[in-house]
């Protein structure tokens, strides 16, 4: 028990870095489908929103400016809010494709990044960026001290998953609490009865969509600087794409967005550890990596009947009944 | 609103699209002639900033090389989509074309051409059986295709690394592909003595637009399959089995893809690859279909487009342009043909405003 508790301790915290960055943007995905629109360019916007964010620390930090982290994540948050308003407008104003236009994002922002950083630095990568003008880990006061939890939880992790942990409350509070969730939800079951109760769907869907541009975003920068050094066209490696299984698995709530996103994270720390760990030894890695998508294609063929919002996916016609 | 030809409205996509590149050039500080004088010399093989070293037909076999596996996959997504679905899906039935073929390729011995025709049919059933799973959900359990789609190209990206690691010959120096594949097993070489790697697997190319265009527009088949696409439920109704139908639509296209994996492998690279990340071909063959409005002349066409902005990749970087630049072009260039409404809304106005001239100039 106490070498599995040791071992435990030691998975836990590369589990949670890898998490991380699936249930940020897993949960800025559920904003946007949740509203109606699906949102494939999720990879897009990290990709975006981190070489953003990597850029512009480096820049800063070179100029010595204080506090350039904060700097790039405002940079991020603006420039993946931008570059989504792109599937926002020929999605929602423009009545495309939503998976036509969010496959054109992706092949947009493998392309652009790298033209970008060929044009800035002459390289097909941006160069390594000084570890320690980013965030270091730290542990929560209070909750730390929680038998067994506080050390799996809360102690010696980057920021980034504290953010995670508060923005599952977050996005929980503001989807089934608020008046704008239910009208975010509204939109994405029934647009047309939203629309006849006065409801602004295109409006909302807007919010919608670009809040998952701009969370997606984060969730790239979570990803690229708490587990590498550059970014270059390798470092968000599709996980856009397991984000979108996190939400999927996650049945399109976040409490299961936040569950989905740490059994996926943990799947794959299995897989560093399996040639360790004597029953897992005869399990090839890769399967650990595949994890994820076997287990949400088995999810969804149980499930049957997809369970996600209604009217997501679906070209609104207000004129429909 | 008036009906207007696609053909049109992907120029109109195509134009705007180099428009939008030759904008991000300038922006950049760099010359935009420079993209055009790669194209020619990709299209043509001759070069403008030097003339005097006449034709080298090496780049537009290249350029061809580029074209034929993005045209395989551009039938994949097309043949998909006139049946009313989106098949994301093409870079796992790629992977698993090319999987197949490797197989097939070091493992079976067999006489040369055979061998060559084995491995792609093998690639071809590989491909079909990859693209089973969400044309069967569909059709059975109404479950969104594009999900199952994008879940199986991880799960082939992940059984491809590991079925070449654990059954095929490794290449012990790199340990990163197989062994070469025998001669046998490879594509016979049609580069009219240059440095190209163009090969005779264009023939599986022409076959396919022919079946693709055969099947779609000259049969029963493909007439209910377009039915199906275009209204599933008054199909149905009028008695075609569309259960069947996407089942069998998601397997033809993913046989496609599957081809597109074989001439991949056995024609280029000649060894199977550990592949760690997408090429994108998959994604390629969207553009394509698309721009090509689902038809295999504009399948065709279009794979020519945009084989021709990957084959200019080098020259590209050799005119200090970044060669990502094509990749800009192509999401441009799909974007475009995603708000085909915008446009053609625009070109609404554009021939109101020339009547109300005319009619202006007549009452006159």
């Amino acid at each position: 028990m106490e070498a599995i508790l040791a071992k435990l301790y030691e998975m836990f915290p590369i589990a949670l870095n890898l998490s991380v960055p699936l249930i940020i943007t897993g949960l800025g995905g559920l904003f946007s489908e949740r509203s109606g629109i699906v949102n494939v360019a999720l990879d897009a916007c990290m990709q975006i929103g981190a070489f953003t964010a990597v850029t512009v620390l480096i820049i800063l930090a070179d100029m010595g400016v204080k506090g350039a982290i904060w700097y790039a994540l405002l940079a991020c948050a603006v420039a993946s809010t931008l570059f989504v308003a792109i599937h926002a407008f020929s999605s929602i104003e423009m009545m495309a494709d939503q998976t036509i236009s969010g496959t054109a994002l992706n092949v947009l922002a493998g392309g652009l990044t790298i033209y970008l950083c060929v044009v800035i630095f002459s390289t097909q990568s941006t160069p390594a960026f000084n570890a320690s003008a980013t965030f270091s880990k730290v542990s929560v006061p209070l909750l730390k001290d929680i038998p067994i939890l506080g050390k799996l939880f809360f102690t010696n992790n980057y920021p980034f998953t504290y953010f995670a942990y508060v923005l599952t409350v977050v996005t929980w509070f503001v989807l089934f609490k608020t008046r704008f969730g239910l009208r975010l939800r509204s939109c994405g079951e029934f647009p047309q009865a939203a629309a006849s109760v006065g409801i602004d769907v295109k409006k909302t869907r807007w919010i919608g969509v670009l809040l998952s541009g701009m969370l997606a975003g984060i969730g790239g920068v979570a990803l690229v600087l708490t587990t590498q050094t550059y970014f270059n066209n390798l470092s968000i490696h599709s996980l856009g794409f397991v984000a979108i299984a996190t939400m999927i698995f996650g049945k399109w709530n976040p409490w299961g967005v936040l569950g989905a996103g740490i059994l996926f994270g943990f799947a794959q720390t299995l897989g560093y550890y399996s040639n360790s760990i004597a029953f897992l030894k005869f399990i090839p890695t890769e399967f650990f990596n595949a994890f994820p998508y076997i287990l949400t294609i088995i999810v969804i063929v149980l499930n049957g009947k997809q369970v996600g919002p209604k009217a997501s996916g679906e070209l609104y016609d207000p004129s429909k009944r | 609103m008036k009906k207007h030809n696609p053909v049109l409205i992907s120029l109109i996509a195509v134009f705007l699209g180099l428009l939008i590149a030759c904008i991000v050039l300038a922006v950049s500080g760099l010359n935009p002639a420079n993209l055009f004088i790669a194209l020619i010399r990709s299209l043509s093989g001759f070069y403008l900033l030097k003339p005097e070293q006449g034709i080298n037909i090496s780049y537009p076999l290249n350029w061809l090389l580029n074209s034929l596996p993005i045209i395989l996959t551009g039938c994949s997504v097309g043949f998909a989509y006139r049946t009313g679905m989106f098949n994301i899906g093409g870079e796992g039935q790629f992977l698993v074309g090319g999987l197949a073929a490797a197989t097939v390729a070091t493992l079976v011995k067999l006489p040369p051409v055979v061998h060559v025709i084995v491995c792609v049919l093998a690639a071809g059933i590989a491909g079909a059986l990859w693209g089973f799973l969400p044309g069967f959900l569909k059709a059975t359990r109404n479950i969104n295709e594009v999900v199952i789609c994008v879940m199986l190209n991880y799960t082939a990206l992940y059984l491809n690394q590991w079925a070449i690691k654990a059954f095929l010959p490794i290449d012990l120096n790199t340990k990163a592909k197989t062994t070469l594949f025998p001669d046998s097993a490879t594509f016979f070489p049609l580069n009219f003595g240059s440095t190209s790697q163009f090969h005779w697997g264009f023939v599986i190319v022409i076959a396919a637009l022919l079946v693709y265009w055969f099947i779609m527009e000259k049969t029963t088949f493909g007439y209910s399959l377009r039915a199906t696409g275009l209204n599933k439920e008054g199909a149905r109704y009028a008695g075609m089995k569309t259960k069947f139908n996407c089942t069998a639509s998601m397997m033809i296209a993913g046989a496609f893809s599957g081809l597109a994996g074989a001439i991949v492998t056995i024609g280029v690279f000649k060894y199977g690859r550990i592949a760690t990340a997408f090429d994108g071909y998959g994604f390629d063959g969207i553009s394509v279909a698309l721009v090509g409005s689902g038809r295999a002349v504009g399948i065709l066409l279009a794979g020519l487009l945009f084989g021709l902005l990957k084959a200019a990749g080098t020259t590209f970087q050799m005119l200090g342009i970044p060669k990502e630049v094509a990749s800009i072009i192509q999401a441009c260039v799909l974007i475009f043909v995603a708000i085909q409404h915008g446009i053609k809304m625009l070109l609404d106005f554009l021939s109101k405003r020339k009547e109300k001239k005319l009619d202006g100039s007549h009452s006159s």
